[in-house]
Formats: C-alpha cells, sequence, structure tokens
C-alpha cells in the first residue's frame, strides 16, 4: 500500500489544482466576460437599485402586485439565502391544513377554481414563476388596487407569459417579478403603497 | 400524462443516446490508448502527471493492486476532504464567513463525496465556502467519478483479455478519466449552463430590496462550475440547498434538459465502450436496451403518479388539473420532472429538481425502488456498468442452472468463486439498507428527525440509507439528517456501498481475466439477444422485489392505499 502512496498523493495535489482551481476560476473569467449578467445572478435594477433577480422568487403581499406561489423557504418565504422545499407528502396534516388555509383565503378574495400552483410550494421555495391561471385569478384583485381597468392588466399579464422553448420545451409561465415591474412602468405611482 | 411531454422524455432520452454513440466510441480510445482529437493538447499534461507521480505508463497491475491503489487514491481523498472541512474558517475564499463543520458532519460530507454518493446534511449556502465547494467537493466530484470509470474500465478488461494476470494501471486509467473525458465535458457543459443563466461569481451574497422594500440576501458563487460537474460524475451535491431544483442552478428548460442529458451521458456512453472493447458490440446493446426499458417505464409510472394528483387536495378545492406541485417548479412541468426523478435515482446521480419527499406515493415508490435495485439503470459512472455486470453474471448462473449447463458470459465460463464473490457483492446492500433502516426505526432519537408522520416517516429512513448504501444522495429531504447518530450511521453505509461492494467485484474481475476465452459453441447461450434481455430485466426486478418488497409494502404501497382511505398524518 505504502508503494500507492506517492502516486496518491501527488495526484491528488495535482488535481486539486487543475480541477477545484483553475477549471472553476477559468469558467469563472470567460463568464464574467461573456456573460456578466447572468454570470452575476441576472439582477433587475430600477433607479441603479438591486430590486432582486428575474430567477429567484419574491413574497408579494400587497393587493398592488401579483402574488408569488407560497413559499416553505425562510420564515417569511423566499429566503434566498436558504433555498427550502416544504417536504411534507401527501398524506401530511400539515399540508392539508395549510392548503385548507390558502383555499379559503382565495375563495373569501372572490376565486372560483383555484390552481394547484396557487396553494402548493415549489420545491425551492424561490419559484419566480406562476402559471398562467393562477395569474389570471389574480387580474381582477391588481386592477381594483390599482385602479385600472382589468383589460389593461390582462395585456400585461399576456405579454409577459413565457412560452415552451420551441413550442414544446418546458411550461408556459409568468415571471411574477418582471409582470409586476412592468406594471409599475405602466401605472405611476407604484412605488407608494 | 399528454403527447407533448412524451415527446419532451423521448427527445432528451434520444439526445442522449446520439451523442452516447460516438463518445462511448472516443472513450474506448482513450482507454485503450489510441491517440484522439484531444492527444495533442492533453499529452502533455498526462506525461508531466506521470512523471510527478512516479507512474509508469506501461506498467500494469494485478486486481489487487489495481483495487489497493483505488482504495489508497480514495483514503487519501476522503482525508484532505476532511480536513478542508474542518479548517474552512481559516482558509481563504469564505466570503460569507463561515465556521469550521462539525466533526460528524465533516466525516459523513468527506465520505459522501469521496464515495460518489453526494448525501447532503447540510445546506449548501449556509454551510460550505467558495474554497471548500470548488478545491474539496468538486475535486472529489471529479475523482469520485474518474474511479468509477477506471474500475469500470478494468472489469471490461477482464472479459476482454484471454488468461491475463493484469487489468491496466489504475493511476493511468484514473488520469486519462480525469482528463480526457470528464474535464473536457465539463468545460463545455459548464459553459452551456452560463449560458443558460446559472451564475459563476467568486462573489459571496447580493443584497436587492424587493418592490415591497423588504432586503433579500440572494447567495451567489461560481455554480455553473460545479453544476456541469455534479451532473456529468453523477454525483449530484448541490451548491445549493435545494439542488437543481434552485433557480440559479436550474433557471429553464434549457439548463433541465442539459441537466439530464449531462448527467445520462458517460454511464450510457459506457455500454458502448463496453460492447467496443470485448469486441461485440451487440453485448453493450443488450446491456443498453434493458436499461433503458426500465428507466422509461418507471418514468411512466411517476408521471402517471404525479398528473394524478393528490385527492386530498382535491376534497379541499383545489383544481388538480395541472397534478400534484407540492414540491416542485412551474417551469420545469411534470414530465421533466419525472424523468429527472427516474434518471436521477436509476443513475446513481442523486441531483433533484423535485422534493422526492413530496411525490404521491407511488411517485415516491419509483425513485426509492430504482435506488434499491442497486443503481444500475444506467448506474452511476462506471459503478453501474460494473453493477450490471455482476447482475449479467448472476442472470447466465441462473440460465446455466435451468439447462444445466456451465454458465458463460462473454467466453468466459463462471464458476463456484465468481458466483460466491458475485453474492458476496449483491448482498451487502440489502445487509446495510435493511440493517440499518430497522435500527434507526427502533431509536427514539433517530425517529425525532421524523419530517413525517405515518408511513411517510418509514420511507424517509428507508430512502436515506438506500440513497447512503447505493451511493445516490438524493432524499427523502425533511429528515433531520445532519445528528450524530445519522451522520455517522449513514456515512458508514456510504462506505460499504462503494467499497465493500466493489472489492468482491475487482476479485471476480481478476478471477475471469485469468481465464481462457472459449469459443461460442452451439450450446451456448446468447447474450445478446432479446431472451436474454427479458430474463436480464427478470433478474433485475425479481432481485430487488424478493429483498425490499416488505419493507415497501409498509412505506410508500400503504400510504398509496391509505391516500385513498382520505387518510392524513
Amino acid at each position: 500500500m505504502l508503494s500507492h502512496l506517492r502516486p496518491a498523493l501527488v495526484m491528488l495535489s495535482l488535481f486539486t489544482l487543475l480541477a477545484g482551481l483553475i477549471y472553476p476560476l477559468a469558467i469563472t473569467g470567460v463568464a464574467q466576460v461573456l456573460l456578466p449578467s447572468g454570470a452575476n445572478g441576472s439582477l433587475v435594477l430600477r433607479a441603479n437599485q438591486v430590486v432582486g433577480s428575474e430567477l429567484i422568487g419574491q413574497t408579494f403581499l400587497s393587493d398592488r402586485y401579483f402574488w408569488s406561489r407560497p413559499s416553505a423557504a425562510g420564515e417569511k418565504g423566499h429566503d434566498a439565502a436558504g433555498s427550502l422545499g416544504s417536504n411534507l407528502g401527501p398524506l401530511s396534516k400539515k399540508l392539508i391544513d395549510r392548503v385548507e388555509g390558502d383555499v379559503a383565503a382565495l375563495r373569501k378574495a372572490g376565486a372560483m377554481s383555484i390552481p394547484v400552483d396557487a396553494v402548493t410550494t415549489s420545491a425551492s421555495g424561490l419559484d419566480p414563476h406562476i402559471s398562467p391561471g393562477y395569474a389570471a385569478l389574480q387580474i381582477g384583485r391588481v386592477a381594483a388596487a390599482r385602479s385600472v381597468p382589468e383589460a389593461r392588466v390582462r395585456a400585461a399579464v399576456e405579454t409577459t407569459i413565457e412560452r415552451p422553448a420551441l413550442g414544446f420545451l418546458g411550461e408556459p409561465r409568468i415571471n411574477v417579478l418582471r409582470l409586476n415591474l412592468a406594471l409599475d412602468a405602466a401605472s405611476p405611482g407604484g412605488a407608494d403603497r | 400524462m399528454t403527447f407533448i411531454g412524451w415527446f419532451q422524455i423521448l427527445a432528451v432520452l434520444g439526445a442522449v443516446i446520439v451523442c452516447a454513440w460516438p463518445f462511448g466510441l472516443y472513450m474506448t480510445r482513450v482507454f485503450i490508448g489510441e491517440r484522439t482529437p484531444l492527444s495533442p493538447l492533453l499529452l502533455p499534461i498526462e506525461r508531466m502527471f506521470y512523471i510527478a507521480a512516479g507512474v509508469r505508463l506501461e506498467k500494469e497491475q494485478s486486481w489487487l493492486a489495481y483495487t489497493l491503489a483505488m482504495l489508497t487514491f480514495n483514503a487519501s481523498g476522503f482525508l484532505l476532504l476532511f480536513v478542508l472541512l474542518r479548517l474552512q474558517s481559516l482558509l481563504p475564499l469564505n466570503p460569507q464567513g463561515f465556521g469550521g463543520v462539525a466533526s460528524d458532519l465533516a466525516f459523513n460530507t468527506a465520505m459522501s463525496f469521496t464515495t460518489n454518493t453526494n448525501w447532503q446534511a447540510y445546506g449548501g449556502e449556509t454551510t460550505m465556502s467558495h474554497l471548500v465547494q470548488m478545491a474539496g467537493l468538486a475535486v472529489q466530484n471529479f475523482l469520485s467519478a474518474a474511479t468509477g470509470i477506471a474500475l469500470a474500465i478494468a472489469v471490461i478488461r477482464a472479459f476482454a483479455r484471454n488468461s491475463a494476470q493484469t487489468l491496466g494501471n489504475f493511476w493511468v486509467d484514473v488520469t486519462r478519466g480525469t482528463l480526457y473525458v470528464l474535464l473536457p465535458l465539463s468545460i463545455i457543459v459548464a459553459l452551456l449552463f452560463a449560458l443558460t443563466g446559472v451564475p459563476q461569481t467568486l462573489a459571496g451574497s447580493v443584497e436587492a430590496t424587493t418592490l415591497e422594500g423588504v432586503k433579500q440576501t440572494i447567495a451567489l458563487g461560481p455554480v455553473a462550475s460545479q453544476e456541469a460537474i455534479k451532473q456529468l460524475g453523477t454525483n449530484g451535491g448541490g451548491f445549493f440547498n435545494a439542488n437543481a431544483a434552485h433557480p440559479f442552478e436550474n433557471p429553464n428548460a434549457w439548463s433541465n434538459m442539459l441537466s439530464i442529458w449531462s448527467m445520462l451521458l458517460i454511464s450510457t456512453a459506457l455500454t458502448f465502450t463496453f460492447g467496443r472493447m470485448v469486441g461485440d458490440r451487440r453485448q453493450g446493446n443488450a446491456l443498453l436496451v434493458a436499461m433503458y426499458a426500465l428507466l422509461i417505464t418507471a418514468t411512466a409510472v411517476v408521471y402517471w403518479a404525479e398528473t394524478s394528483g393528490n385527492p386530498l387536495l382535491a376534497k379541499a378545492g383545489v383544481d388538480m388539473a395541472a397534478g400534484n406541485l407540492e414540491g416542485k417548479e412551474v417551469r420545469f412541468g411534470q414530465a421533466l420532472s419525472a424523468l429527472y426523478v427516474v434518471a436521477t435515482t436509476g443513475l446513481s446521480c442523486g441531483a433533484v429538481n423535485t422534493m422526492h419527499n413530496s411525490l404521491m406515493p407511488l411517485g415516491g415508490l419509483v425513485p426509492l425502488f430504482l435506488i434499491q435495485l442497486g443503481e444500475i439503470l444506467p448506474g452511476g459512472v462506471g459503478s453501474g456498468l460494473y453493477g450490471m455486470i455482476v447482475i449479467a453474471i448472476l442472470t447466465v448462473f441462473i440460465a446455466g442452472l435451468m439447462v444445466g449447463r456451465t454458465p458463460e458470459y462473454l467466453g468466459k465460463k463462471i464458476e463456484a468463486r465468481e458466483m460466491k464473490l458475485a453474492m458476496l457483492a449483491l448482498l451487502i446492500l440489502p445487509l446495510v439498507i435493511l440493517g440499518f433502516a430497522a435500527a434507526a426505526a427502533m431509536l427514539p432519537n433517530a425517529l425525532e428527525s421524523l419530517a413525517n408522520a405515518g408511513p411517510r416517516g418509514l420511507s424517509e429512513i428507508l430512502y436515506a440509507y438506500s440513497s447512503a448504501a447505493g451511493n445516490n444522495g438524493s432524499a427523502f429531504a425533511g429528515l433531520s439528517a445532519n445528528t450524530p447518530w445519522y451522520n455517522t450511521t449513514l456515512g458508514i453505509a456510504m462506505l460499504l456501498g462503494r467499497f465493500a461492494y466493489v472489492v468482491p467485484v475487482m476479485a471476480i474481475a481478476g478471477a475471469i481475466a485469468a481465464k481462457k476465452k472459449v469459443p461460442a459453441s452451439s450450446g451456448t447461450f446468447p447474450t445478446h439477444g432479446p431472451l436474454f434481455v427479458g430474463l436480464l430485466i427478470g433478474v433485475i426486478l425479481i432481485l430487488g422485489g424478493l429483498q425490499y418488497f416488505p419493507a415497501l409494502a409498509l412505506g410508500p404501497i400503504v400510504e398509496h392505499f391509505l391516500m385513498h382511505a382520505g387518510k392524513t398524518f
């Protein structure tokens, strides 16, 4: 076994250098030069302020904004420094109770049919998207809170829908942060709550 | 289930097969030592490695020397990683200022990454510095995968050679596996991931102020480079706690497809390498057909179970048309989430884009059972192939018993010694999985870690030990596994599942290599036709069923019926 010790240690050091430092640092260099936006987290700026990442969901509570899916990451949800799913099984009482609560709240706000993404937490707790169905459910509320015609909000939703790549890859979805930014840009007064 | 869903699944699998065929050819050339297109660039580096390490390229090793070299290499890798984890707080590239890792977690993590398991009892973005992620964890992502490839190549050589005493040189194989196979692929895939929007920076995190004026801290890091090797090496250890469900690891449908493609590529390609090296391509194809037939069937079950939705939520007034979305991301959809679940557990990858603990009862049964089948569909890089070869040996043995002839595989007689060793290897997994799970199910301090009550609680324990022993690394997460009991026992399960399995396999390889190749006669059972493939699938399923059905009946199966009876826990 001792005769194997020298190659083991030398190879380990060389590969740590090559695969552990040179490789990631070289990729970092290339990505930072060629793809600076994505490489730094697809951050979204408004008036030179970082308001979030296009890829990372955030919590919206105001009626003026479209709401994200429920999140199990962090106490207040959407903790982007600690991603987490609920990890509740389908028979979990905690899950059923939580969903029943959310359904009751949505019903009170006038919803008829409740799409499943509106009351289930995502795997990462940071899902930036909602389904077109859940967006449609919220149009009335947002339009009323902003005192704008529903048709205008509906048009904003339509233009934000991302279709499956090549027509078949992935799901139609709506980026909540992008939609809310578009609404704020379209109807002034979006900054005050 | 929809037509478009199946179209997505088959498009990804088609892309894998189309690329794996030429890549298998390329790997054959690499390990035979022929010139490849990358040789002009890599040959000087390869030579430099051998000179520095004192390795003589032409000096081959017996099975025992090969195995000892492998064990020494992995033991040193384990120790280095353990030390890095313990001393993290004193080392550079730690922008978030994380402290040293506790000893039980460091043992578990170091064992996890050296055995290609990548079980994570911690959340990446809240525990590990960039230096540990890159120079510690990712290095073992490369080296544990290269170790697996090297071992598979050695086992293939045993069947390809005639009355041979040696199986190749471990140092040469592991160097070539890293330099010619894993590193070039990782560079390409990392850049493709970056193109889809995966971050790659040395910054630790960014502060954002949301539209509602709340502070959001967004963790960042060198994710793309980690993601590439994590998938290609079927490692599966995520940069972030939520693994490939995190939008930074897997931002869209393209990255999701790339993710699945890269985890399946090398294991699939190795079946082509196998066929080439033993001189009969049909032999590799037969294994491939068995693997993919089971893989696609498993995908169908998960896809069906998940799109059927949760009847308990439907009763609560939810429209379940989109299927079960608890623990799933909107952007992937049910079809590619189902394929991900099956690919990551049919392989010993363990990356997840869906939280397995929130899968429907039968949707969760499938990944659990796939791991228990021994990670051979198509299995971890290298380990899947040698695992499948062991099952193939068992299959010809059973076929031999039926007709009363000495079984042969690829022209080598399978005799008592090989069968005893094969059984030794095969029995390690059930012993470790069921033994530890039974103990944990009896211990109050182990039961305190459960996140769900009822049958799902038992499944959490069963999944944890299956995942560890099968070197998978995915979890029914929620189980608080970062306790001394779980860190220690799961670490031991990983160790046994990897090395107590592979040592007898290498002993088989040694015995097989030394045998004379006998020419096929009219009495030889052909191991490339549909009859063999059917028998192989039968042996895989019967073996797995006999070992694990009683345990599964108390977990996901009874849970399925309880769900339809409306019971909650």
